[in-house]
């Protein structure tokens, strides 16, 4: 893909001026021993002081450019997780229809199924009172979590540690709102 | 000084002409005494002005420094803080600029100067009552701020705005000791953020604060302490809270401060509200003063309508934090007719700016900005489209900043016909040497009819495929031009040579990464003193040529910064201003003044 006119910013021992008219604008992998090329072409940020840009994808980036603040390349980025990884756990929201507050459930704690459905019974027992038995999901209510491609998808089907990689967040949500797809 | 006073855009500014240069004729052709003088004199604030009225006569220039009470200082290695002082002695604000602008995309090393420490110590012994400073782009330590509070008893407003070098502990040592704090405003720079207890520090007894500021802070601070600094101080009108602030919060710094006339909201949406949302909505309707809203992070179409009842009056409103998407950006804008100056991410779209053209008419300034800006595949944002949208629906608009990958000839031309009074045109097309991608020829023509149809043009960025056409269209069009900003452009020295040669208003010149050497810097010989500065930086300049205009203009700075990879007879980077105050004893060794 187009990116940027090497030509230009070439150092060159010949007079000023003697650039072509119309500088290409292919990418030219030919681009070669540029001596000024670490401070204008980077293909990593190390150079540079602002630590807070994302590592360039395959391309040369250059530096300084476009020319945004570094404030502002962070605006969509800081976005709260709801996933947080630490060290120690995989902390995600659960949150259940009816209940006024979420809670935080860390995955890492559970090894099966079994054990994280009844982490969450235990959890919101003491909020809502009876909680049926998940089995079958012949219950009140069906758990529930979103995958990483932001899909709603009814928990238990994929194995454990797919689960663990793939949810973001859990909702336990009334059984009569499942819509079986 | 009345800190209510409006502040107009043009500020006093110390001129570096030589005082002693200076007509000294004292004749009865000035027969009004000082008595009567220096109060018809205190009247007038623009920069210009004062700078013309010193020129007069002596006895003018004389009454002119005693009546000064703000000097604004654009290149702080211009005058040194010794003569500001010796020629001015009642100076009460004071607004300083340091770093070249192009620091603000690192492409200035750290250390290189701009210490704003050396002014304090010299502001200090002179103007012991000094109530204002005003920073941008200055290294500011803790040290110096601590320096500050101690020192300046009166002192009264803080703004720092793209500085450096500083943590929240010299927001502690303000916070602390300035008794009498009006305004705390910081902006985008570069601090340390080691926790939100600076905001605690103002003592119970202060009630005198009207503008805050802490939006790019990003530790939170002690809400309860917040709130009650917020409902003591029944002055404040600009309140502006970091993302750490969420909607439950704002909603009680409201109603505690119904009089705001800018407010900075906090993240703005939540999993949870303990209050409807229909609370929210009625207690920003109760905020019958606000004139600017920003902040609004994460937010949505679900929460973005509670400030719907505060938009009729609105005349500046920042969404450069929210990616709205373009219908949420309609339904938004349609409550907001009053609009003068708008902030968007390009996350609305060519739809959304069309909105803005439907539901703005009065809109003056537009700032698109990109959300993704390292994105080079895949990528949304707006077009030429938009823009062109804009312009037909709101004429009176004069400032855009336009972050886009595509534009076209055609497109710029229809939009400065249908918008002649622009005066800030700041188009950047982020794919380097990008040409009209419509009709594959450079985007020349764009930028020549900006310059052809807006006479007004005072600032201008240029970018995309140019050749040297475009500069000489800049540089015989563009009379009023005061600022240039130019990367990746140009064929030849013709086109540095073509804007030396014509814009008789040149003041800043900022150009990087273009093929223009030696002889096209040194055919501005003589325009250098009447500018501010100019950078040039990766473009064709050699030691030598440096060295040439060095020694034929005695009275600029010019200052190369070495790089470690560039050969020694290149000079990578060079920045020329215009100076009474000699060569930097500070730079850095990476800096030569030659």
């Amino acid at each position: 893909m187009d990116l940027i006119n090497f030509e230009a910013t070439e150092l060159r021992l010949g007079l000023p001026g003697s650039t072509d008219d119309q500088p290409e604008i292919k990418s030219t992998t030919s681009h070669k021993t540029n001596k000024r090329s670490s401070s204008e072409m980077v293909s990593s940020v190390s150079d540079e002081h602002d630590s807070s840009r994302s590592p360039p994808p395959t391309k040369a980036q250059v530096v300084g450019w476009p020319p945004v603040r570094s404030y502002r390349k962070n605006i969509l980025q800081g976005k709260k997780n709801d996933q947080a990884e630490t060290g120690s756990g995989i902390y995600i929201k659960v949150s259940m229809d009816g209940a006024p507050y979420l809670r935080k459930v860390d995955l890492k704690v559970y090894q099966s199924y079994g054990e994280l459905m009844k982490g969450l019974q235990d959890m919101f027992k003491c909020i809502i009172g009876l909680y049926s038995e998940m089995e079958g999901y012949k219950s009140e209510y069906a758990p529930t979590y979103e995958d990483k491609d932001g899909d709603w998808m009814l928990v238990g089907d994929v194995p454990w540690d797919m689960f663990l990689t793939s949810c973001r967040r859990l909702r336990i949500m009334k059984s009569s709102e499942v819509i079986e797809s | 000084m009345d800190l209510n006073q409006k502040r107009t855009r043009t500020v006093d500014r110390v001129d570096s002409v030589d005082p002693d240069l200076v007509s000294p004729e004292s004749t009865p052709m000035c027969p009004f005494p000082d008595e009567v003088l220096e109060p018809v004199l205190s009247l007038i604030n623009s920069h210009k002005d004062r700078s013309s009225v010193s020129l007069v006569c002596k006895d003018w220039y004389n009454a002119e420094r005693w009546s000064r009470r703000h000097v604004f200082i654009g290149n702080c290695y211009s005058v040194s803080p010794e003569i500001v002082v010796g020629r001015f002695p009642k100076i009460r604000s004071v607004t300083l600029k340091g770093k070249p602008r192009f620091s603000d995309f690192n492409l200035v090393p750290e250390d290189w100067g701009a210490d704003v420490y050396p002014w304090l110590s010299v502001l200090a012994k002179a103007y012991p009552f000094l109530e204002e400073l005003r920073l941008k782009r200055m290294a500011v330590s803790d040290e110096s701020l601590e320096f500050l509070a101690m020192n300046f008893p009166e002192f009264k407003a803080l703004s720092l705005l793209s500085c450096d070098g500083f943590s929240t502990d010299g927001l502690k040592a303000i916070a602390t000791h300035c008794r009498n704090l009006a305004e705390l405003d910081i902006q985008e720079n570069g601090i340390d953020d080691l926790g939100g207890d600076w905001l605690s520090c103002f003592p119970e007894t202060l009630t005198t604060l009207q503008v805050l500021n802490f939006a790019s802070l990003n530790s939170e601070v002690s809400f309860s302490d917040l709130e009650k600094l917020v409902t003591r101080c029944k002055s404040l009108r600009v309140l502006k809270v970091n993302r750490t602030i969420n909607l439950d919060q704002l909603q009680k710094l409201l109603l505690r401060a119904p009089q705001l006339t800018e407010l900075g909201t906090g993240t703005f949406t939540q999993d949870l509200v303990t209050r409807p949302v229909a609370d929210l909505e009625a207690t920003f309707g109760s905020c019958k003063n606000l004139l600017t809203i920003s902040g609004l992070w994460d937010t949505n179409s679900l929460y973005l309508p509670v400030i719907y009842p505060a938009c009729a009056s609105l005349t500046f409103l920042n969404l450069s934090c929210a990616a709205l998407r373009s219908f949420e950006l309609a339904m938004l804008l349609i409550h907001c007719k009053s609009l003068r100056r708008l902030w968007v991410l390009d996350t609305v779209g060519d739809m959304g700016l069309e909105a803005v053209g439907s539901w703005c008419p009065l809109l003056e300034e537009l700032r698109v900005f990109p959300a993704d800006p390292f994105e080079q595949e895949n990528v949304a944002g707006v077009t030429e489209s938009g823009f062109v949208a804009v312009s037909r629906g709101c004429p009176k608009l004069h400032y855009v900043l336009y972050f886009c990958h595509q534009m076209t000839n055609a497109a710029v031309a229809t939009v400065v016909q249908n918008c002649p009074g622009f005066t800030h045109f700041r188009l950047c097309i982020m794919n380097l040497g990008q040409p009209d991608y419509v009709t594959n020829e450079p985007m020349d023509e764009a930028f020549g009819a900006v310059v052809r149809t807006c006479p007004n043009l005072q600032r201008l960025a240029v970018s995309g495929l140019l050749t040297d056409l475009t500069f000489e269209y800049i540089g015989k069009y563009a009379k009023n031009l005061e600022i240039l900003s130019v990367a990746f452009a140009g064929s030849s020295d013709l086109g540095l040579k073509y804007v030396l040669g014509g814009c008789p208003r040149l003041r800043k010149l900022e150009i990087r990464d273009c093929p223009f050497g030696n002889a096209a810097l040194l055919s501005g010989l003589t325009k250098y003193e009447s500018m501010r500065s100019l950078w040039m930086s990766a473009c064709n300049l050699t030691m030598n040529g440096c060295r040439v205009l060095a020694k034929e203009m005695p009275r600029l700075n010019v200052e190369v910064m070495k790089d470690e990879d560039s050969e020694d007879s290149q000079a990578h980077k060079v920045y020329i201003y215009r100076t009474v105050a000699g060569p930097r004893r500070d730079a850095p060794p990476f800096v030569l003044t030659l």
